[in-house]
């Protein structure tokens, strides 16, 4: 995405050149392609949510009309506030525990993994997990953790618990659990792929100048590695932002998130409700992402 | 206490519209006859074999096995689709033109039915009408029985006419659904894990079961639940537990968030596996449950008891609606098919499973003795009770949990429902699952 953006902005003031007309007919022909596929299938339908979110609705049908009814009970409903806490709680754990996990991968790969065959063959091994759904991966931890699952079965057996731990299963636990296991990659390869394109020689000479491997870390890799770790965050924030069915089935369905108070909204025909839901939780995920972006440049680094 | 003054009215209505019917049926049964002898079904015959009718529903009645017999005994083709309670009820007021069939519960029908997606049926052209139990005609299993609370199906079951948007008490002819299955549902228990007597609704909330205990997370069912337990409580007494008043609700979800934030639930679930799952594999040893789910944890050898509780039960029925789109010969197809339904093969199957079907007298004639004795009648089985899928359930001796058909719908003490405070108890019940 970021990187066709790029381009085409970039392609702009080329084509801006009033040359010709037929460099023009070109150039929107080139074009075209992009603004059809994102017009069509990214920004009709947010317009579409957007006009219903002012919708109003009774039990069984929604109708067009202009109200803020939807905005307004969204807005002062202690419920929203409670599941927008738990949200950013269950994104800002994720995000921390993804970028340490994936970072130390990416650390490992890049620089502890001197062959370039061994690296892309380890770096195959994480993505062995995602030869399956994440449903199926998300649900494999159910048995695993469940109150006669092997998690308790071998802690007791190991005589470190006496009974079963109750939290390791249906609770806030378990939730970021699975998204720490579904998620990590997306953080693992940005960073893995910054590391790479890194210039060698950056290291060798910061560490000809006498910085310790800890300064060489916060001083030379991590700064240079900033957008890959930025395009990584943004996919976990955004993910577990938007998430639903993994909050429902680990948390046994006692937690709610934002993603599945849109889809209960949904399923009791409530569209217009849950559009506003929806346009909420749309500018508050541009909002961090917004932020995100604050810190990094990413057209520039790339 | 208004719907039980006018449905005396219906009864009374009902004398002189059943004679009214068996003339009808007696035209109908002519034309029939005389089309016979011009050869016309023949032809007819021939091109239902070309018909295709869609059925949505939720898993409960949605069987492939079904749509297979319908091939072979009336050689057009069903396809079915499976979905939970809220999707199927989204798709029968949004996209009439997605089903011909719907199959659905009478309290999602009460929501939909306004949306005006489907047709009322010609109760003439229904063949076991008049053996269809008395539960979805004029509400009563025995002519003395006591009308439960919620959406009784009979009060939703009737409309004034063909295009009729508002239901009416008696037996006007023209029926919403055509009644196919229903059940009453209690808890569901693990009597090895608990090892003492349950007997009330209370337990569900009993300390005793912390972080053992469940309840289903549909709002419309679970109030239900919720509303049985507050009131066996003692901490509630219900005007209708079917139409709570917003004090109600709020009174009952209180009860109810502070056992959630006690710790009191394991899990909710939403969908039949998920309950399975929980009761089988001992995360959850108290919970509201549906028969055949208890059936799937028994089958896997698993003890587990559909426990009768001293409040009664919470019961539901579904049944079949037309869509508004139906017309001519697919419409034809339509009525062939709720025919064949309510004739015997797709009741006894049902009722294999657990469930009861609308018509037990021609489902009877599909089940052996011992099933029928098993299943309907409360009694002892003689030898095995196998599933229709083959699948052992019960050894020679057993006896159904709560009896006999009688004993347990005559035990109802609630229908599901939709309430006429629906939006407001959803949001509460929001408020229930985020808290």
């Amino acid at each position: 995405m970021s990187s066709t953006t790029v381009k085409s902005s970039s392609a702009k003031p080329s084509s801006a050149k009033p040359s010709s007309a037929k460099n023009t007919l070109v150039g929107w022909l080139m074009a075209s392609p992009l603004v059809l596929i994102l017009g069509c299938f990214l920004l009709l339908p947010i317009i579409a949510i957007v006009a219903v979110s002012f919708w109003a609705s009774t039990e069984y049908s929604y109708f067009p009309a202009f109200i803020f009814e939807n905005y307004e009970f969204l807005l002062t409903s202690p419920v929203t506030l409670s599941v927008y806490i738990k949200t950013f709680m269950f994104t800002g754990i994720t995000w921390f525990l993804c970028l340490v996990i994936g970072f130390t991968v990416a650390y490992f790969l890049a620089f502890h993994v001197r062959t370039l065959p061994m690296q892309i063959g380890l770096f195959l091994l994480c993505t062995v997990p995602f030869w399956t759904s994440n449903i199926i991966r998300m649900i494999s931890w159910i048995p695993f953790l469940g109150r006669n699952g092997i998690a308790n079965n071998a802690l007791q057996d190991m005589g470190l618990i006496d009974e079963p731990l109750e939290w390791l299963l249906f609770s806030d636990f378990a939730v970021i659990l699975a998204f720490v296991h579904l998620f990590t990659l997306f953080m693992i390869v940005p960073i893995f792929n910054s590391m790479m394109r890194l210039d060698r020689s950056l290291i060798e000479a910061a560490v000809d100048a006498g910085a310790s491997s800890r300064q060489v870390l916060t001083n030379v890799i991590i700064p240079l590695t900033k957008p890959g770790i930025m395009i990584g965050s943004i996919f976990v924030v955004t993910l577990v932002m938007g998430d639903f069915i993994t909050v429902r089935f680990m948390s046994g369905g006692q937690s709610a998130s934002v993603g599945r108070v849109i889809s209960n909204e949904i399923a009791l025909l409530q569209y217009p409700a849950a559009s506003a839901s929806a346009v909420v939780l749309l500018l508050t995920v541009l909002i961090m992402i917004g932020i995100m972006l604050r810190f990094v440049d990413i057209r520039k680094e790339l | 206490m208004k719907s039980k003054t006018s449905n005396k009215a219906g009864s009374k209505y009902l004398n002189s519209k059943g004679t009214q019917r068996r003339t009808l049926m007696k035209g109908a049964a002519a034309t029939v006859a005389a089309g016979t002898i011009t050869g016309a079904p023949l032809i007819w015959a021939q091109n239902i074999k070309n018909v295709t009718l869609r059925q949505f529903g939720t898993g409960v009645s949605n069987l492939n096995d079904v749509a297979n017999k319908v091939k072979e005994d009336l050689g057009f083709t069903l396809e079915m689709t499976a979905l939970d309670s809220d999707s199927v009820t989204q798709r029968a007021a949004t996209q009439p033109k997605s089903f011909d069939i719907a199959d659905i519960e009478y309290w999602i029908c009460k929501k939909v039915w306004p949306a005006g997606n489907l047709q009322a049926m010609d109760t003439s052209k229904i063949d076991n009408y008049d053996n269809i139990v008395g539960i979805f005609r004029n509400g009563k299993l025995n002519p003395d029985s006591v009308i439960a609370q919620g959406t009784a199906p009979h009060s939703v079951g009737f409309v004034d006419g063909p295009e009729g948007k508002e239901f009416v008490d008696e037996e006007s002819g023209w029926m919403t659904l055509i009644p196919t299955i229903y059940n009453a549902d209690t808890l569901g228990i693990r009597p090895d894990l608990i090892g003492r007597e349950i007997s009330t609704w209370a337990e569900l909330l009993n300390p005793e079961f912390k972080g053992k205990a469940s309840i289903l997370d549909i709002s419309s069912i679970g109030i239900m639940d919720a509303a049985m337990v507050c009131e066996a409580m003692g901490e509630i007494s219900y005007g209708d537990k079917g139409n709570m008043t917003r004090e109600e609700i709020d009174k009952t979800m209180a009860i109810f968030t502070e056992a959630k934030k006690n710790g009191q639930f394991r899990a909710f679930w939403k969908s039949f596996d998920e309950s399975v799952n929980l009761m089988s594999s001992g995360e959850v040893v108290i919970q509201s449950m549906w028969s055949p789910a208890i059936t799937a944890v028994r089958s896997k050898g698993i003890p587990c008891v559909y426990q009768p509780l001293k409040e009664g039960y919470r019961s539901w029925g579904g049944g079949l609606g037309l869509s508004k789109n139906l017309s001519g010969l697919e419409l034809d197809a339509a009525y062939e098919y709720i025919n064949w339904y309510l004739s015997g093969w797709v009741g006894g199957y049902l009722m294999r499973q657990g469930y009861y079907s609308a018509v037990p007298s021609t489902s009877k004639d599909f089940m052996s003795e011992d099933e029928w004795g098993y299943w309907f009648e409360g009694k002892e089985s003689q030898g095995e009770i196998v599933n229709p899928q083959g699948v052992v359930l019960e050894k020679a001796g057993a006896v159904r949990d709560g009896g006999s058909f009688e004993e347990r719908m005559g035990r109802v003490a609630c229908w599901n429902a939709v309430m006429d405070e629906n939006q407001y108890m959803v949001r509460k019940w929001n408020e229930f699952i985020a808290a």
